[in-house]
């Protein structure tokens, strides 16, 4: 059996609500909010937050690590790599990025299920993530949100087995960004949602069911992507399912249309709340669209845990539209008053890959001592060559004190500094980030977090930051 | 293990106006300096055989002191250790004509902040790592936020108010601008009240914009000679009683055991000095002393470090004028780093002018009473750990 072993999604703690956006531009609120990933994120980041999730719940490391995104962090230069580092894969992983399609999770799950059931790879995991952005006023602005999805696909554990695919391609220029370009671009609504996206989808999903011989009533759920919240309830009534009790809630009013992830967050949202038997329904639509017949088994009931995972995005911190302008360089800011700090060597970057991007630090296997960065000769005991490493980035720490800093270069000042002491042993100064200046205490509890780092070079630099765990 | 003490003298120092000196020149200031301790020390260049010139931004390799002073093919050598390079420098010079190789020698301290277009000092990567984050700097954090972690945790390890912190730390503030306003060679030359200082914007709570250093420019330079020949130059030399640099590993944000409310080469550093130059009581023996603040928690900190109160125990002194102009013994006696800035490789000989002069009863307005002893604190680095390097000198040969 080959299916999904292990899920998890990742929401960035911003918010900006669109009575806001409307308020800036004088125009319509669509009402609810989105769900900004922060200056220092981007669809890297945020994948590798599912990653460590999704790996976590499923404890299970896999052989593949693919990406799916149409906003990678580089043109030529592959991000899989990037966050199979993070994540601390073993190097004989398989990394792909899957780009250019909001299809992509969907056409990686293909690639996925097919390797395993080949039996070329065990466990593959899919990555999706997207941080796109809409044109200042325009209904894309409001309904675009950022997130990130991560599912493992195996044969050991499988929590919602593939029972059936079925995909179709059409070319139609419904949305489309190309190379430069800032902002998603797109035709008349009323063309590319009735002939484009419910036509497509409405090909493939009755495609499926015709092909495995199901109904609509076979299924306890239906998730499906969509461009936007009406476009995405109208198609319900059209494939004969009940929007109240079968459809998987596309969150539009609550995070937004994330792009690429969206349809692997609502089904990690699904699985999440899942009961063994249940028959799951998946359609992804883009360039054509993608559809899957899932059934959850018996293991789903290892992976639930006690508290739902919707829980963990309850923390939300509000921004002002000015705010995101700045986050997304939407609007020239003043540049820092002196020179730019030197950028990194690359090839030091290289050689302090593990400390930098897994975070490993070196504990003393002589005294104990944990330290970061790893040593050569012990900091407390001076032993030499006597240190093994130890990872930190899965650590939960507290803070031992900390630095409110008005003075710092960084696009939200004051900047959080921590002083993090990690359960365990170990202690670093970092930034801490997702967090309100009046919530800084000695004692507060922090998780780390990988994150971009504003260095002013052409490289795109990432290191562990902390954040209050929620 | 032999010991510095007594063995060489300071014959001749000199100090320019520390400030915003935008028309004057790293080399306008290295030749001020120099030709000022010259002249007090009653020799001319060609008669100084070696020279050590400390800079941190302004200058490369020893050519930066060569080329202004036209120095003619004898030995220099650029030092640096960061905000400690000015006594670092005096250290390299004292120990040089003490083997006994040199009769005079020359120490020349010089920043010229002003020209890097830093509004605070330019932060370095203080070791050879790209690694982000594991020292304040790497992280683009500001020297006072990362001296905040230092007050953040002292408040709240001894059960300080953070307001009633605010205010010690003020009284420190309003001390040193005391003793700057009497002082026609600081950068800032105005008293302070205390609701002055409160009042001044937050950089990093509880540090406010005048628990911070001023960025100046300037330069210092001494000459110094074999204790036995002092005399031979003028009548009042100044002894050198001891030399201490202590470096740490930069354990401090990666080890647990590390507190937050003191800094371990600051303690280190005093040890071997007060050992080296026979000091057993130092609140008692030392006459004046200037450490280094550049930030109020950092001088309200080495009260405890430099062992003249016990730990946490720094509030009775500051609420009892201990360390004031006419208290027990005065601290940063000039304005310190507070009212002179920190032009870095010049304020460890910027200290060292002011104790020559307090030990040689030339301090005029700002004169202690009866001196015999003076302490220079001068330290490179932040909380992570640094180079803590202290210089003892007395205005007597052997007085115990």
């Amino acid at each position: 059996m080959v299916g999904i072993t292990s899920f998890d999604v990742y929401i960035p703690a911003y918010r900006l609500s669109r009575d806001e956006i409307s308020r800036a531009w004088g125009t319509g609120s669509m009402k609810g909010e989105k769900a900004v990933a922060r200056h220092d994120e981007d669809s890297l980041t945020m994948a590798v937050a599912a990653t460590l999730g999704c790996v976590n719940r499923g404890g299970q490391q896999g052989d593949g690590l693919f990406f799916a995104s149409t906003t990678s962090p580089y043109k030529e230069k592959q991000a899989a790599s990037i966050i199979a580092a993070a994540v601390d894969l073993p190097s004989e992983t398989r990394t792909a990025d899957f780009t250019d399609s909001l299809r992509g999770a969907t056409i990686a799950m293909n690639s996925a299920v097919d390797a395993v059931r080949s039996g070329s790879a065990e466990n593959i995991i899919i990555a999706a993530s997207d941080e796109r952005m809409g044109a200042g006023k325009s209904e894309f602005e409001q309904i675009l949100g950022d997130g990130a999805a991560a599912i493992t696909i195996g044969k050991s554990g499988v929590i919602a087995s593939v029972d059936g695919n079925y995909s179709t391609f059409s070319e139609f220029m419904d949305i489309w960004r190309r190379e430069g370009s800032t902002f998603i671009k797109s035709w008349e609504s009323r063309f590319i949602t009735t002939e484009g996206y419910a036509k497509t989808m409405e090909q493939v999903v009755s495609g499926i069911m015709k092909k495995y011989n199901l109904t609509p009533k076979n299924f306890s759920k239906v998730i499906y992507n969509g461009p936007d919240k009406r476009s995405h309830a109208s198609l319900a009534k059209r494939l004969g399912f009940d929007v109240e009790t079968q459809v998987q809630d596309p969150m539009y009013q609550s995070i937004g249309n994330t792009g690429t992830p969206a349809v692997l967050m609502m089904l990690a949202f699904a699985l999440d709340e899942a009961s063994p038997g249940d028959l799951i329904l998946v359609a992804n639509y883009g360039d054509g669209a993608d559809a899957f017949i899932l059934r959850v088994t018996e293991e789903i009931k290892m992976v639930q845990g006690e508290r739902r995972m919707m829980e963990s995005f309850k923390r939300k911190i509000p921004i002002t539209y000015e705010t995101y302008l700045s986050w997304r360089n939407l609007v020239p800011t003043e540049e820092p008053r002196h020179p730019e700090p030197e950028s990194p060597s690359i090839t030091c970057l290289w050689r302090e890959r593990r400390s930098n991007l897994a975070f490993y630090g070196s504990k003393c296997t002589s005294c104990g001592t944990v330290q970061y960065p790893p040593q050569r000769v012990c900091t407390k005991c001076q032993s030499k060559d006597h240190l093994e490493e130890y990872k930190l980035s899965d650590k939960t720490g507290h803070i031992f004190t900390y630095a409110i800093d008005q003075l710092s270069w960084s696009k939200q000042i004051p900047v959080l500094i921590g002083v993090v002491d990690f359960e365990g042993g170990g202690r670093v100064m970092c930034e801490i980030c997702d967090c309100n200046p009046d919530e800084m205490r000695i004692g507060l509890p922090v998780e780390m977090c990988f994150r971009k780092l504003d260095q002013g070079s052409d490289i795109q630099n990432y290191f562990w930051k902390g954040r209050p765990v929620i | 293990m032999g010991k510095i003490r007594d063995k060489a003298a300071i014959i001749g120092m000199g100090c320019t106006n520390f400030g915003e000196l935008w028309d004057k020149s790293v080399d306008d200031l290295i030749v001020d300096a120099t030709y000022e301790a010259c002249e007090d020390a009653g020799v001319e260049l060609k008669d100084i055989e070696a020279a050590w010139l400390g800079t941190v931004f302004s200058g490369h390799t020893a050519m930066s002191l060569s080329s202004p002073l036209s120095w003619q093919y004898k030995p220099v050598t650029r030092v640096e250790n960061m905000c400690a390079t000015g006594t670092e420098a005096l250290r390299a010079a004292v120990y040089a004509v003490a083997s006994g190789v040199y009769d005079i020698a020359l120490a020349v301290g010089v920043e010229k902040l002003k020209d890097t277009g830093w509004i605070g000092v330019q932060p370095t990567n203080v070791v050879g790592r790209s690694t982000m984050g594991t020292a304040g700097t790497d992280l683009g954090l500001s020297p006072p936020a990362m001296f905040s972690l230092m007050a953040q945790r002292y408040f709240h390890d001894f059960k300080i108010d953070p307001e009633e912190g605010r205010r010690l730390l003020a009284e420190i503030t309003v001390k040193n601008h005391h003793n700057g306003s009497l002082n026609p060679k600081a950068h800032f030359q105005n008293k302070l009240t205390v609701e002055q200082v409160l009042k001044a914007p937050i950089v990093a709570w509880p540090l406010g914009i005048l628990d911070c250093c001023g960025v100046s420019d300037g330069a210092a330079a001494a000459i110094v000679t074999r204790s036995d020949m002092a005399k031979n130059f003028r009548k009042d030399p100044i002894y050198v009683k001891a030399l201490a640099t202590s470096v740490g590993p930069r354990r401090n944000p990666t080890v647990q055991d590390y507190d937050f409310t003191h800094i371990e080469e600051n303690v280190r550093a005093a040890q071997m000095a007060y050992d080296e130059a026979g000091i057993k009581n130092a609140l008692e023996e030392l006459s004046v002393a200037e450490v280094h603040d550049c930030f109020t928690i950092h001088e309200m900190i080495l009260y405890e470090d430099l062992g003249w109160c016990p730990k946490g125990q720094a509030r009775k002194d500051i609420e009892a004028g201990t360390f004031t102009l006419n208290g027990k013994l005065p601290v940063n006696t000039d304005g310190g780093l507070k009212c002179f800035g920190h032009p870095l490789g010049a304020s460890g000989l910027r200290m060292q002018y002011e104790v020559y002069h307090q030990l040689q009863g030339k301090a005029g307005d700002r004169q202690v009473k009866d001196p015999h002893l003076g302490l220079v604190h001068n330290f490179g680095g932040g909380v992570w750990g640094g180079i803590a390097c202290i210089a003892v000198t007395g205005n007597e040969l052997d007085r115990r």
